[in-house]
């Protein structure tokens, strides 16, 4: 991605605490800044529980914000109103991570992929059947299909159903949530092959979360990392890959393990000592600190900004 | 080396209302003391079964063991009462399961749950077993082991749980440990944690490790031995080399290649095996790959190939193998001819 192209989401000093009782407060997005440009995929990694889920759904509004906001075409989403908002609910769909938990077990496939048909009153009657069918085969089913149950399907077929599913209101956005991780992985790739092909038909924008690097630097244009609630690095993913600045995603990227033995063997990986910190009072300075091989005095006392050090190559680091 | 398991010709079914799932159909290999063998295969192929058949832990009903024999340590573990088996399970077998948060008791605290096998199995006094799940602890890499003992499974974090369940699983210095997709819900810096200790623990104390997993990185780090299965038997096995640059399976072709390696052109399509496996009802006579099988011939529909070896410890079931079928270049791999 160059910087000409247009934002379809400005993400701007977005923040989602979570009271957790007796007054202790877990930020589990804490001042993240991003844009997702119209039609790019931008992939979203980082440790369990260091908020790519809280971002995801707080940007698609399933979450009010606890500061900043979120722009969607210049518009501030968690402000929207009326036709507007419906507008906005069609356009910003989600695929869900767990392909068995996220389909109603009591409706049928024809019925799922139909509700948010009927909900935006899309197509009726005959239509409406003929355009479940089209989708059906987009994600390749078929018709015959239409009138099962959801167990009645692999975990792979289920995944498709979702991915129908989000594509039945014709969005622009779709939140890809950890799409893959359940599955083997051959239907892995037929997942991501028809998601791929998806958006050069229709010209879609993914938010791209998931734990497998490998794939997530396949389908991504760039790359934001995550740790503990904020944003440590973002580039396109060939830099990402290549060069990484932070000495967490430098941790990461040499943890993937390789499927060529040659390569394992040889490698060496930057062992992370210790276990995330809690969300809940995180520590002072960068968030990092405590796990870090590189770090200084500085560290633990300010927090580092998040800065361009390399041309559309973000970190937040006192290395750079 | 020495033998530690062999299993010939194992066979289990589960007998439901839509009739007899063959879910295993014949399945032999063996694990030598100390030696760490990867499982590797499609949803539903049958490695979880055939595990569980060695652990002696499939229901039964539904589960029918048709037929087989399983050596460990030199006893046919078939034979054994309800009683002896349970001995092993506690203290010659241990198996790690894929969710740690079904498998470790919520209601009792982690270092009682690793004391309570010790107890019970090598009757160790109790102040000695919580001084080993402390020392298990520590070893298994969980910082603050003095203090982390007498908690419970919720106040662990996921990457946290799982090496819970290994430290539990290695407290009796197994002779083996089955570990069922011991890191596929963790992040990458976290699997390399695990990946270590349990390479490190092996070497400590010779511990054999089968490993079920779908992640064919994990298999390249941690595995010399590779079996490849599909629909129920096991179609490819050999060395971690020989599957990797040498595979000779169609099916074990298509599973490499559909692996993204971070080097992948993005504006390739990834491969995948289009189609999907057989009906376990009613297996085909055949190859049960050939519907899916670009290869396939007609003798693959009629009858099912015979394993033919390719060199010391690797064979692979596959017509293509056989001296009068035609010469296929692998498309994966260092390109050797057939
Ligand atoms: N509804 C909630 N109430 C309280 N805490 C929450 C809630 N949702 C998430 N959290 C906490 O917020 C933090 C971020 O969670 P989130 O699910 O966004 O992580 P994630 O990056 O998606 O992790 P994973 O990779 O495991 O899915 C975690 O500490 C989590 O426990
Ligand atoms: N209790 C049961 N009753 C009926 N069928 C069963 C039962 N347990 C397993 N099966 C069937 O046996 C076959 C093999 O299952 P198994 O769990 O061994 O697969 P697997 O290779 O471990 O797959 P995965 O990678 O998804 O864990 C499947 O077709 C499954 O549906
Ligand atoms: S800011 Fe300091 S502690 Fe944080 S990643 Fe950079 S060097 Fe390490
Ligand atoms: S035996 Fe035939 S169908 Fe089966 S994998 Fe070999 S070539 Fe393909
Ligand atoms: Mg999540
Ligand atoms: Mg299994």
């Amino acid at each position: 991605m160059t910087g000409q192209e247009n934002a379809l989401i400005e993400i701007n000093n977005l923040k989602k605490y979570f009271n957790v009782g007796r007054g202790a407060v877990l930020k589990a997005v804490d001042d993240v800044n991003l844009k997702i440009m119209e039609g790019e995929t931008l992939g979203l990694v980082g440790e369990s529980g260091c908020g790519k889920t809280t971002l995801g759904r707080t940007v698609i509004r399933l979450y009010e914000p606890t500061g900043g906001e979120v722009l969607f075409e210049g518009k501030n989403v968690h402000k929207l109103q009326g036709q507007e908002l419906r507008g906005f609910n069609r356009k910003a769909q989600m695929i869900f991570q767990d392909p068995y938990a996220s389909l109603n077990p009591r409706m049928t496939v024809a019925d799922i992929i139909g509700e948010g048909i009927d909900i935006h009153g899309l197509y009726k009657n005959r239509e409406r059947t003929e355009r479940i069918y089209e989708l059906l085969n987009l994600v390749g089913l078929n018709k015959e299909h239409a009138n099962r149950f959801p167990h009645e399907f692999s975990g792979g077929q289920r995944q498709r159903i979702g991915i129908a599913r989000a594509l039945a209101v014709e969005p622009k956005f779709i939140v890809c949530d950890e799409p893959i991780s359940a599955l083997d992985v051959s239907i892995q790739a037929q997942v991501v092959n028809l998601l791929m092909e998806l958006q050069q038909k229709f010209k879609l924008t993914y938010l791209f979360i998931a734990h497998d690097l490998s794939m997530v630097k396949y389908v991504s244009d760039r790359i934001a990392v995550m740790y503990l609630g904020v944003v440590v690095e973002l580039a396109t993913s060939e830099d990402l890959h290549k060069s990484p600045l932070h000495p967490y995603t430098q941790a990461l990227l040499s943890a993937i393990p390789i499927p060529d033995p040659e390569t394992e063997r040889k490698k060496k990986r930057i062992l992370l000592e210790g276990d995330v910190p809690s969300p809940i009072n995180p520590p002072e300075g960068c968030r990092f600190a405590k796990r870090c091989r590189h770090a200084k005095p500085v560290c633990t006392e300010k927090q580092p900004e998040f800065k361009e050090v390399e041309k559309n190559h973000f970190v937040a680091c006192h290395l750079y | 080396m020495e033998r530690l398991l062999e299993v010939k010709d194992l066979q289990v079914s589960f007998k439901t209302y839509a009739g007899e799932v063959k879910a295993v159909r014949g399945v032999s290999f063996h694990v030598d003391r100390g030696e760490t063998v990867a499982v590797v295969g499609e949803s539903g192929c049958g490695k979880s079964v055939t595990m569980q058949a060695i652990m002696r832990l499939i229901p039964m009903p539904p589960g029918v063991i048709k037929n087989g024999t399983i050596i460990f340590d030199g006893k046919d573990i078939t034979k054994l009462s309800e009683k002896e088996m349970e001995h092993i399970r506690g203290s010659e077998i241990s198996m790690v399961f894929q969710d740690p948060m079904t498998s470790l008791n919520p209601t009792m605290k982690v270092g009682a749950q690793i004391a309570e096998g010790l107890i019970k199995h090598q009757k160790m006094h109790p102040s000695k077993a919580r001084e080993k799940a402390i020392e298990m602890l520590k070893l298994v890499g969980i910082p603050n082991a003095e203090k982390r003992v007498d908690q419970y499974p919720h106040e662990f974090s996921g990457g946290m749980r799982q090496r819970a369940m290994i430290a539990i699983a290695l407290a009796c210095n197994p002779k083996l440990l089955i570990a069922d997709e011991p890191t596929t819900a963790l992040d990458v810096t976290i699997q390399a944690q695990i990946l270590d200790l349990m390479r490190d623990l092996q070497k400590k104390l010779n511990t054999a490790i089968i490993i079920i997993t779908h992640n064919l990185g994990v298999v390249a780090n941690l595995a010399q031995r590779v079996l490849v299965m599909y629909a129920g038997k096991i179609i490819e096995r050999g060395s971690l080399d020989e599957i990797f640059y040498n595979p000779r399976h169609p099916y074990t072709w298509g599973l490499l290649m559909s692996v993204p390696t971070p080097e992948l052109d993005k504006n390739k399509r990834l491969a995948s095996i289009d189609g999907t496996p057989p009906d376990l009802f009613a297996p085909p006579v055949g190859c049960a790959f050939a519907a899916r099988c670009e290869y396939a011939m007609r003798i693959c529909y009629e009858k099912y190939p015979e394993d033919f070896p390719v060199s010391d410890g690797h064979s692979a079931a596959c017509w293509l193998l056989h001296p009068m079928a035609p010469k296929v270049k692998p498309p994966v791999g260092k390109g050797v001819t057939l």
